[in-house]
């Protein structure tokens, strides 16, 4: 399968990207490693006319320790979010979830901020950043401006990002190890047919993977939580107001289902992690 | 467009499309045809070739995207006198292939893997092969190859 055609610019600078995303705002997309975009180019689902290369931009790979929160460049690998020592230590859900996606070729090429800016709700990350509570740094012509995670996810793969801005950095609060990553998959590097990504650290946040047009923060068990609820009582609430897909790997029902028992996993592992 | 890319040491220039995934620069603009396509879609990992050092699935790469880097193909593992690189020696000696179509791409995925964790367990062999499937279900003797390979000193080249 090749791509339709399109004409390739490999941008220098976050600048130089988005003066060209706003020369060609509806034809234009930003390829960072390209493991979200070309697969769907190579089966016609996105043909984008021009192609920003913002793979080599200099300076946007890094995991920090930024006093109260952990700063992440959006061109950081997985591979590199999986082994960063800062990651382990103040964001381990992070550098866990990272380490999960795909297979180890995938973790060498794909990026943080791609996978975030694809915006699909059965990717990993995407869970990750919510239950975290993370807030997303987009570069456009204006300057910077920081969008909290929980704003940032609008539709199926549509996200708060304007044409004309690049995300640059995302910046999780710190947190402690009481944190859980549940997927469920029928083969090793399929998409999660269902994902639970949860953090008791402080208030308790749940958030999941492929349980709606986008991923979707578990509101029913955050309440439970909060009201003194147990792991299983509050898991019984993962599909409350929720209407997950059904496909080839999963009906709806069966997903309804399957978050209960993920959330209660997930529950009860933070748990565990917290002591 | 005019793409450059250091294939096995040598540096392979070409004229090609713009949408030009690397698996085709490899195997049609530099004539190395040990690299195979199996699934296309990123799933069976054996186009894996190693670029900057590191296993990719080269169906999914543009050659663009490699432009001025390093890529290292099955043909560039073996030494120019013919020794096989320690991976090959030992899929040779635990006889890890059947009909041998995904071990070009599990000789480079197991040669990334084992730079990364130079003394894998099984498990942390079997999880880092996640991204290869071997249709004949050859797994085991892959495995035992791999782990055969573990420690070597020749592995990083």
């Amino acid at each position: 399968m090749i791509p339709a055609k399109f004409e390739y610019r490999r941008a220098g600078s976050v600048d130089e990207a988005i003066g060209w995303l706003r020369e060609d705002p509806d034809d234009a997309k930003l390829l960072a490693g390209g493991h979200s975009l070309l697969p769907l180019m190579k089966l016609r689902l996105a043909t984008p006319g021009v192609l920003v290369d913002v793979g080599r931009i200099d300076g946007l790979s890094y995991v920090r320790d930024a006093g109260d929160h952990v700063a992440i460049g959006a061109l950081t690998r997985h591979r590199d979010l999986e082994t960063s020592e800062v990651a382990r230590a103040h964001a381990p859900l992070l550098a866990r979830v990272a380490a999960q996606i795909g297979d180890p070729q995938v973790r060498h090429r794909g990026t943080i901020g791609g996978s975030l800016a694809h915006g699909d709700p059965a990717s990993d990350l995407p869970a990750a950043a919510l239950a975290y509570g993370a807030t997303f740094v987009a570069q456009g012509p204006n300057g910077t401006r920081q969008i909290p995670a929980d704003e940032f996810f609008l539709g199926f793969l549509e996200t708060a990002l304007q044409p004309d801005e690049m995300l640059t950095e995302i910046r999780v609060p710190k947190s402690g190890g009481a944190s859980a990553f549940q997927k469920f998959n029928r083969r090793a590097q399929d998409w999660a047919i269902v994902g639970v990504a949860a953090v008791l650290d402080g208030t308790p946040r749940v958030a999941l993977v492929n349980m709606g047009p986008t991923p979707v923060r578990a509101r029913a068990v955050e309440e439970a939580l909060a009201s003194g609820a147990s792991a299983v009582d509050a898991a019984a609430h993962a599909a409350d107001g929720l209407e997950p897909p059904s496909d080839v790997h999963a009906s709806s029902e069966y997903r309804r289902h399957l978050a209960t028992v993920l959330v209660r996993r997930a529950l009860e592992e933070a748990s565990a992690a917290r002591g | 467009m005019k793409v450059t890319v250091t294939v096995n040491g040598r540096a392979e220039t070409h004229d090609v499309e713009t949408r030009t995934l690397l698996v085709y620069f490899l195997r049609e603009a530099c004539g190395l045809t040990g690299t195979n396509v199996g699934c296309d879609t990123t799933s069976c990992g054996a186009c894996t070739v190693l670029l900057n050092g590191e296993s990719v699935k080269s169906c999914t790469v543009l050659a663009a995207q490699a432009d001025g880097q390093e890529v290292t193909t099955i043909e560039g593992l073996a030494k120019p006198d013919g020794t096989f690189h320690p991976v090959q020696q030992a899929f040779h000696e635990h006889h890890a292939l059947q009909c041998g179509y995904c071990t070009p791409g599990m000789v480079m995925a197991i040669t990334s893997l084992l730079k990364e964790h130079p003394n894998p367990t099984e498990a942390e062999v079997r999880e880092g092969l996640e991204g290869n499937l071997c249709r004949c279900t050859g797994y085991h003797n892959i495995v035992k190859a791999a782990l055969a390979a573990a420690g070597s000193t020749e592995l990083v080249s």
